[in-house]
């Protein structure tokens, strides 16, 4: 099966020109600020929207060939997506919203057993929560038996309460489906929790396609940095002792790096590599900032410091230990491994 | 009046006649109505044709222009001397001055009040779920027959029941169109009028079956509408009907 796709269409500000191709059983996310052409990839594959020029084939069978004026209306192509507000029909119930476009051999009920919805079958479904919505439209999706799945932010419409349950359930139902997903987000983290690779794109071009973890150990541009969770220093590198980058950053400091680099660059540190002490430590770290807490926010488990221009996260265990306040004088140390530097 | 002076009243061949021919006619002008303005209406509410102006403004026209004139331009088109009266009457259809000729004035009349009450209906629905249909298998036939038409039911009932209660109290298309003949033409309104001279009382007692059952009807749509809005669906406010307008 798999699914290959390129287009071009011209959007209000940019064209958008994109091209990707995802296998069988597996996630491809495409990640980007909203307005970045996510959802126009979406409605191509579906047919919703006739792009400028483009090519789909999904399971071996053309979808759309502009130059073979080949184009499947939406009905006629196996798609199962899941709009952002999941777009249930109100004036069905749960089995009549599942039942729509269903397949002749499609077993409804066993449908709705599998998504812990037999007992709303016939609820309205305006009586359900965020989460129940969801499964019922996953549910009315996968009814269709279709030949891929696509996503349009899937988590945006929930809570945060909701939400990280629904994304480690949404993880399971994908890895047991043997079709081809596309997902959409403006959310990293999401997709870095249900894709098996990534597409981050901007204004309508894909800038670096890498598993979650290959993104964030090798961003390729400074966008792609930031855009995975980084903080961004800018400043100019040279080569210096021990074989190391010295980066004078603009905001005065030096700071040392493994990575190749020379002229205008853009230091890259992600916030879990940072670590916080009150003195500066004896250890492998080479890079210091001695500057006082701006801001300390608690997210669960974990607090969010910003110290001096560095973002840095630790466990709420190590916070409450060294007793960390806003205002107080830390240093903030990260190793030299830890400094990517990004081209300006 | 007492009521069972009204009730008499009502028992005259006049009255009992126009009864007939009102309801006879309305029925069928209100089936033509939905038959040939639901279509249209989600037509002109789905398309961004350069059409779709001139058609709403054709249809809308017979809400701003006299009766009188609607007459006058019905018998252009349909009278024997009419731009279609001689086709129509090689066909061997004459309109002028018989039912067929109410059922065509009620209709000019009372279409642009459920046209233009559907259209806003037809508008009102969120357009991701046509959308999620056709990714589900629905061809634009199915979107109509299993979504639009389903979730615009308030609304298209309501401009339904407000169609229907123009169309009863129609008096000045249909009697320069059709005239005022006893049991074939003669409408509850025309009645009234043609009473008014001969038996006070009968018009008296006419006007208060029209007045009863408008008013029943208008009640019937507030009364479906608030059910609905219960229960689901959306309706377009009272400011988008063309009563307010």
């Amino acid at each position: 099966m798999a699914l290959d796709l390129e287009l071009t269409h011209t959007l209000r500000s940019f064209v958008a020109a994109v091209e990707l191709s995802v296998g069988d059983g597996a996630t491809f996310a495409l990640v980007g600020p909203s307005g970045a052409g996510k959802t126009t990839v979406l409605r191509t594959i579906s047919g919703l929207l006739a792009p400028d020029a483009g090519r789909i084939a999904v399971a071996g069978e053309t979808w759309l060939d502009t130059r073979r004026r080949i184009d499947l209306p939406p009905e006629r192509r196996r798609v199962g997506y899941l709009f952002q507000e999941y777009a249930l029909f109100p004036h069905l119930d749960v089995t009549g919203n599942v039942r729509f476009g269903a397949t002749n051999g499609a077993d409804v009920s066993a449908l709705l057993e599998r998504f812990r919805i037999a007992h709303l079958a016939r609820a309205r479904v305006d009586a359900l929560s965020g989460g129940e919505r969801q499964r019922v439209a996953l549910a009315r999706a996968l009814a269709r038996d279709p030949a891929v799945l696509l996503l349009d932010e899937p988590l945006a419409a929930l809570d945060t309460h909701t939400r990280a349950a629904v994304r480690s359930e949404l993880r399971e139902v994908l890895a047991g489906l043997g079709i081809p997903t596309v997902l959409v987000t403006h959310d990293f983290e999401d997709a870095a929790a249900l894709a098996d690779e990534v597409g981050v794109i901007v204004e309508g071009r894909i800038l670096q396609v890498d598993t979650p973890a290959g993104l964030v150990a090798a961003p390729a541009s400074p966008f792609v940095a930031s855009f995975t969770g980084a903080t961004l220093l800018p400043g100019t590198a040279a080569p210096g002792r021990d074989g190391l980058t010295e980066v004078s950053l603009d905001a005065g400091l030096t700071a040392w790096s493994t990575d190749p680099g020379e002229g205008r660059v853009a230091l890259g540190i992600y916030p879990w590599e940072v670590s916080i002490a009150r003195e500066i430590p004896a250890d492998t770290a080479v890079n210091h900032v001695r500057a006082p807490i701006v801001s300390l926010v608690e997210l669960g488990n974990r607090v969010r410091l910003r110290v001096g221009p560095l973002a840095a996260e630790v466990t709420a265990g190590s916070a409450t230990r060294l007793g960390l306040r806003e205002g107080e004088i830390v240093v903030a140390s990260f190793k030299a491994t830890a400094a990517r530097l990004l081209p300006l | 009046m007492p009521p069972g002076e009204l009730i008499s009243a009502l028992q005259s061949d006049v009255a009992k006649d126009a009864l007939v021919v009102t309801f006879e006619t309305n029925l069928i002008a209100l089936a033509l109505i939905l038959v040939l303005g639901t279509p249209t209406a989600y037509w002109a509410a789905t398309r961004q044709s350069r059409f779709r102006d001139l058609v709403v403004t054709l249809i809308e026209l017979p809400l701003v222009l006299p009766p009188a004139v609607a007459g006058i331009g019905l018998l252009a088109a349909f009278g024997r001397l009419g731009l279609l009266g001689g086709t129509l009457d090689t066909l061997g259809i004459d309109v002028a001055f018989n039912k067929v000729a109410v059922v065509l004035a009620v209709t000019f009349v009372a279409s642009p009040f459920y046209v233009r009450t559907a259209v806003s209906a037809f508008e009102a629905l969120d357009p991701t779920l046509p959308a999620a249909a056709r990714t589900l298998g629905a061809g634009p036939g199915g979107v109509f027959f299993r979504v639009a038409l389903p979730l615009a039911a308030g609304g298209l009932g309501a401009g339904a029941a407000l169609a229907f209660a123009r169309g009863l109290g129609e008096f000045g298309a249909t009697i320069m169109f059709a005239g005022s003949l006893q049991g074939v033409t003669q409408t509850l309104s025309l009645a009234i009028y043609e009473q008014f001279d001969l038996d006070f009382d009968v018009a008296l007692a006419i006007s208060a079956v029209l007045v009863a059952t408008s008013a029943a009807t208008l009640l019937s749509v507030k009364l479906v509408t608030r059910w609905r809005s219960t229960s689901s669906s959306p309706i377009p406010s009272v400011a988008s009907s063309p009563l307010s307008s």
